[in-house]
């Protein structure tokens, strides 16, 4: 039994996602991802009274690069990749405004 | 709408303003900013969004914005992180943009503005944050693939500056935004070109009854890029939302796009779930600890900013506060007229040929003041001989005109064209007996008390003298002979 996550969340970021899913699967990623959250959850045991939030796991600070401009990789390498491009551009779905 | 309905209502208005950096390459790679260039172009794994791609954070981003931080009174943060907005839109390649959104670079900062309405106001400032911009969709279809994209602009940096929602109507709301938009020029980071989108601005508008402590419901509108539209765009905003309310209706939260042609704003339907945007600390950027010498590092290469360089005017050179207004608008403008001063000691003389003829011949050539084929030198050297009597002022504006044209120095153009003033009592004399000879109608009106026609005698020697001769000395003479 789902206490974590409610089905209209799971949908609600499927959604954001961009993913599509039939009922059946829904309810199959609710039940996991309630687990996921339940175990994940285990770490509001620990007494993090004092102690600073972290944002990185990492103890560097502070890396620049110079405002000097480096080689770009040119408009055939970028669009190498694209299945679609026209004109020097990548081609996407129409975008309506 | 009538004044009446108006005034029961309170505006409010809060701006988020999105200025683009000047600096040579992009925020998180080494690609180029310049603007215009073929598509995609200037792109590379990073701005691209390909996957392994690490960004690293242009230095000189966070200097723009640590001045533009100390130039709006914020606190620059001793420690700042970024974050990651996640939402899907095809000029955006990583699916996220690159943000801060806790522990922005600067927070509380304010603009003092001034409006006829309110007179003087403080605005806050909410924060300052560094971002990357996204790329450009071109929306033509003749190659027949649907939309195309243009990543060039995509990295490329931006500050966004969040205003307090302190404005009252939208003079203050134009007033604030042209006092931000001068400061950026002022410090060099912005070209500040609103039709390209180098400055953009939206604003959330809402109203509520005079009395009422809690805001209405807002609507934000967006892709507005002059002043004017800003302008147009709010009143619209305004008379909506009043109309709504009056009607028992209720204001949606929402964005809403203004329309140039119509002068109106419309809704961009279907975005409400758009705004979830899960923001996180982005792995890949470590995060910016900026210690107090840096700050005072560049404190020091700020140039003066324009209200105390106004200020300044006022009180060293003795100007109107209008006349220090206009000539601090633009800094080059203001530095071309500090040069002047600096070569000719009469600064009200200075200030009135910078407004005037100076100003004048750039609206006429279109050019800006960085290119002007007048130095303050040049110009000096006409006020210099305007002031030593060896030209009128008047045949000043001729020499002006020349050396415009022609880039030479004004003694050159003097001595060539012979505009040098006459000054021999003899030879002006001469001009006046013969004015007065030719004139006896008007000469005998003269002397019955007709005091006006001083002028037309003056006039007339001027011209016998294309201009040249010593006007004061011109009306002594006719003084001398005319009432004898």
């Amino acid at each position: 039994m789902a206490d974590k996550i409610t089905r209209e969340e799971v949908e609600h970021v499927a959604r954001l996602a961009r993913l599509e899913f039939s009922p059946a699967e829904v309810d199959a990623l609710t039940g996991q991802m309630d687990t996921i959250l339940a175990h994940v959850e285990q770490l509001n045991e620990l007494d993090t009274e004092g102690v600073e939030p972290t944002s990185h796991a990492v103890t560097l600070e502070n890396a620049f690069r110079p405002d000097a401009v480096t080689h770009s990789i040119g408009v055939d390498k970028a669009l190498k990749n694209a299945p679609l491009h026209a004109d020097g551009c990548f081609g996407v779905p129409k975008v309506i405004e | 709408m009538s004044d009446t309905l108006r005034d029961k209502y309170e505006v409010v208005i809060g701006l988020e303003v999105h200025v683009q950096l000047t600096t040579q390459t992009k925020i998180f790679c080494g690609c180029s900013t310049e603007y215009g260039s073929s598509p995609n172009s200037h792109t590379c794994p990073v701005c691209l969004g390909l996957p392994g791609a690490l960004p690293v954070l242009n230095r000189q981003v966070v200097e723009n914005a640590i001045k533009a931080g100390l130039a709006t009174n914020c606190n620059i943060a001793p420690r700042s992180i970024f974050a990651r907005k996640n939402y899907f839109y095809p000029d955006l390649p990583k699916g996220y943009q690159i943000s801060q959104f806790e522990l922005p670079i600067c927070e509380h900062g304010y603009l003092d503005i001034e409006t006829e309405g309110r007179g003087k106001q403080r605005i806050g400032i909410t924060r300052i944050h560094m971002e990357e911009d996204a790329g450009k969709l071109l929306h033509s279809d003749e190659a027949g693939v649907g939309s195309l994209v243009d990543l060039n602009r995509a990295c490329t940096p931006l500050l966004e500056v969040v205003s307090e929602p302190d404005m009252r109507s939208s003079d203050e709301a134009i007033a604030y935004l042209k006092q931000l938009h001068q400061i950026v020029r002022y410090l060099d980071i912005c070209n500040g070109n609103l039709e390209e989108g180098s400055f953009r601005c939206d604003a959330n508008v809402s109203v509520r009854p005079y009395g009422q402590k809690e805001f209405g419901t807002r609507a934000e509108l967006k892709n507005i890029n002059s002043f004017r539209f800003i302008k147009e765009g709010i009143e619209y905003e305004v008379e909506r939302q009043i109309e709504l309310i009056e009607d028992g209706d209720k204001v949606v939260q929402e964005t809403r796009l203004f329309d140039s042609d119509s002068g109106t704003t419309r809704s961009m339907r279907g975005k409400e779930e758009a705004h979830d945007y899960r923001y996180f600390p982005d792995p890949d950027l470590v995060p910016l600890v900026i210690k107090d010498d840096w700050i005072t590092q560049v404190r020091g290469t700020m140039p003066e900013l324009p209200q105390e360089k106004m200020q300044r005017f006022i009180s060293d050179f003795e100007l109107p506060g209008s006349v220090a207004e206009v000539l601090t608008a633009e800094r080059n403008f203001a530095e071309y007229f500090e040069a002047c001063t600096r070569l000719h000691k009469d600064a009200r003389t200075c200030a009135n040929w910078v407004m005037g003829d100076i100003q004048r011949m750039l609206n006429e050539s279109g050019i800006d003041i960085e290119q002007i084929p007048v130095t303050p030198q040049m110009l000096c050297g006409i006020l210099e001989r305007i002031a030593d009597n060896t030209i009128s002022g008047k045949i000043g504006k001729q020499v002006f005109d020349l050396m415009w044209e022609s880039s030479k120095s004004a003694d050159a153009i003097i001595e060539e064209r012979g505009l040098k003033q006459v000054t021999d009592t003899g030879a002006i004399e001469a001009m006046v007996d013969e004015v007065i000879a030719a004139n006896p109608a008007q000469a005998q009106e003269f002397r019955e008390g007709k005091d006006k026609l001083q002028g037309f005698f003056v006039g007339q020697v001027m011209k016998a003298s294309r201009g040249k001769a010593n006007p004061a000395m011109v009306n002594e003479l006719l003084c001398k002979k005319l009432r004898s």
